[in-house]
């Protein structure tokens, strides 16, 4: 990470409130390209409608989101145009039960960015194998693993060329036995060079592969830092009682 | 036993009626083919509008779809056929019917829609609205495909209804098959023309009925 | 002109003398269809259920008998019955008054369709629920009356209230044979008068039966939503 190479995405002052009550409560958040960043923090704290708000799948209430400097929340923003730029898994992969695995990865690259079909299966066909599932192109999601499902669901955004992903609790429906298979997905995107904002509750994975990690509660960053320093020594007594909590 | 061979399936009778029943079964189908699309894609339009983000949209969408629920479809075809002359407009018979079930069966459908979409997860409109799809192309590709599955017992239990409500076009004399099934019977004495009629509707429609039965036991379990 | 156009828009359609003068001929309407909407209600339910309990014994001629029954009932246009129970049964010495073939045949749609949907959810009561209870030395009648029944009906509500709904309208197809019901009223009125407000002092009425029932029916169908999910 040099200093001075702008950032891929560049959270100021964000704020979203449901009703009365304020989710996020004024969030800074610089994520630099090739970064895997990391948020933790105990549920209801945030994290997800931070994600959501990052690709305006939620309507911040405040505050601004620029994703490669094109501000996400302006008015004049194609925000169409820009989630395609933004890749997003989800806790419940979401997959298309109707499409095979190949049709939910190549819809958005025909409809979205206009690519002939033959040119958008062969794009799927690549993502797919990405993800090591090349063979399962023809599979519908209901014949597939939960672990497979969710690595479909990983081609389908990274077959739109995403300058940023964003990965909600991507492991947390998952059998244990499940998990590593997408953690691994995770690291060779990670090698590729792929911007990452992650969150989950993976400790391990966030030790060996995060560049930094936030912790968050009630809608604030309370601290951030690299994984060794926030799982070994946290500065802050609530950061301290989380990771207690989660190493039991 | 006699009398009742007689009187409901006498086959004579049966006979002679049979090219006045059968014009009247095309009339019946004619209603059919116009009702049925109209009724689909206005239903449609209904479920659609009933999303929708202007609050004043759903709600209309909605007071529309009650509304028409709540009142008797005769009495909608009647008072379009006799009340709109006084209004100056003289709306034919086949005119009325289409207005009256056009309404009626629109605001069916658009409810069987409507939760068909509401079936359908939030993940869903998510997933496909991260990737940049649009709404309707969400709508188009993604939900409605699925919205339809869930409900199929529904629709098609639905355009049953569409095809039984047909006879009540007899009360503003178009001569589909019951009317021209009632003609024969007031003509003849008889009601055997009125069973060859009901034996159309149970030939046209009971493996429908059957299917839908079996449908709906998939759909639940 | 607008004015005109307005004010014989009201005269046609919502006439003070005319609503005074056939007021009470509605109102009489009225009294009909909530009368005969309620033994449709009650009589075609109640059939449905003890069908449905019939078929739960599972003597085969007899449930070939209820599906036929259901299946014809379910096919059939109502007004088809209507007009065949009506004009066939005096030319076989059966003569019943007008109200009550109405009743009869949308007693026995709604029988056929209630039977359908208590059916279906005696049948998504899953095996344990009986096992369980009789394990517990339930007998079989005591198991469907205190465990399967009481989670089957709960599940039925909703569809059967619709389509309590869908048939209880129908009691308009009574003016075909002249029951003196909403309709009936109305029309006659309508040509008695030579004027349209009858036909809208009836949708009115209608309206004002039928959309609470219809609002209720929707209300029950999101408070039991949980059962599409």
């Amino acid at each position: 990470m040099t200093t001075g190479t702008p950032p891929i995405l560049e959270i100021r002052g964000l704020r979203k409130k449901f009703h009365d009550v304020e989710i996020l409560r004024g969030i800074d958040l610089l994520v630099l390209p090739q970064e895997l960043v990391f948020v933790i923090g105990p549920s209801g704290a945030g994290k997800s409608t931070l994600l959501r708000c990052c690709n305006r799948l939620e309507e911040p209430s405040a505050g601004s989101v620029q994703v490669g400097g094109v501000d996400i929340t302006a008015r004049s923003t194609d925000i169409n145009a820009m989630r395609r730029q933004i890749g997003m898994v989800f806790q419940s992969f979401n997959l298309y039960p109707h499409m095979t695995a190949l049709r939910n990865v190549t819809l958005a690259l025909v409809k979205v960015l206009r690519k002939p079909r033959a040119e958008a299966e062969r794009l799927g066909m690549a993502a797919l194998d990405r993800v090591g599932l090349a063979n399962k192109a023809r599979s519908y999601p209901g014949e597939l693993s939960g672990g497979q499902q969710q690595r479909v669901a990983i081609a389908r955004a990274l077959a739109l060329e995403p300058k940023v992903m964003l990965f909600d609790e991507p492991t947390s429906a998952l059998d244990p036995e499940l998990v590593g298979s997408v953690l691994n997905v995770m690291r060779e995107l990670k090698r590729g060079g792929m911007t990452m904002l992650v969150v989950s509750h993976e400790m391990r994975f966030a030790r060996d592969a995060a560049d930094r990690v936030i912790f968050m509660d009630h809608g604030l960053i309370v601290e951030e830092g690299p994984p060794q320093r926030i799982f070994s020594t946290p500065s802050e007594a609530r950061t301290r009682a989380f990771i207690a909590e989660l190493g039991r | 036993m006699e009398a009742i061979i007689q009187q409901f399936f006498n086959l004579a009778i049966m006979e002679r009626a049979l090219p006045l029943i059968l014009s009247g079964l095309k009339q019946t189908i004619l209603i059919c083919v116009l009702v049925i699309p109209l009724g689909l894609a206005g239903g449609l339009a209904c479920a659609i509008l009933s999303l929708s983000r202007l609050r004043i949209a759903r709600w209309a969408a909605v007071a529309g779809i009650d509304f028409f629920r709540a009142i008797p479809p005769l009495v909608l075809l009647i008072f379009i056929y006799a009340g709109l002359p006084f209004a100056g407009l003289r709306p034919s018979p086949m005119t009325a019917v289409a207005i009256a079930f056009f309404l009626n069966t629109s605001s069916y459908y658009g409810e069987i829609y409507r939760a068909g979409i509401e079936s359908v997860g939030q993940g869903q409109w998510d997933a496909a609205r991260s990737t940049g799809l649009r709404g309707y192309q969400t709508l188009a590709y993604i939900v409605l495909p699925q919205a339809v599955r869930n409900v199929l017992p529904d629709l098609v239990s639905n355009t049953v209804e569409v095809v039984k409500l047909t006879s009540i076009a007899s009360v503003v004399a178009l001569p589909e098959l019951l009317y021209s099934a009632d003609m024969a019977r007031s003509v003849t004495f008889n009601s055997s023309p009125i069973v060859l009629a009901a034996a159309i509707y149970l030939v046209m429609l009971w493996p429908i009925v059957r299917l839908i039965s079996r449908l709906e036991r998939r759909v639940a379990a | 002109m607008a004015m005109e156009a307005w004010s014989r828009f009201l005269d046609t359609f919502f006439n003070l003398d005319v609503i005074e003068r056939y007021f009470p001929a509605i109102m009489k309407g009225v009294v009909v269809t909530i009368e005969i909407a309620a033994a449709v209600v009650v009589t075609g339910t109640l059939l449905g259920l003890v069908l449905a309990i019939v078929r739960t014994f599972r003597l085969i001629p007899m449930n070939a008998l209820i599906v036929v029954f259901v299946d014809m009932f379910r096919a059939l246009p109502p007004l088809v019955l209507v007009l065949l129970v009506y004009f066939g049964l005096p030319n076989i010495g059966i003569n019943l008054p007008s109200f009550a073939v109405l009743w009869l045949v949308l007693a026995l749609v709604l029988a056929a369709f209630a039977e359908e949907i208590f059916w279906a959810g005696i049948l998504s009561i899953p095996k344990g629920q009986w096992e369980a209870a009789r394990s517990t030395g339930l007998g079989f009648l005591g198991t469907l009356a205190y465990v399967v029944l009481p989670q089957a009906i709960r599940l039925t509500v909703p569809p059967l209230t619709n389509r309590t709904i869908a048939i209880t309208k129908n009691t308009a197809l009574g003016t075909v044979i002249g029951v003196g019901e909403i309709l009936n009223q109305a029309t006659t009125a309508q040509s008695f008068s030579g004027n349209a407000t009858p036909l809208m002092m009836g949708a009115i009425a209608y309206m004002i039966l039928f959309i609470p029932v219809v609002v209720f029916g929707r209300l029950l169908e999101t408070r039991f939503a949980w059962r599409r999910v």
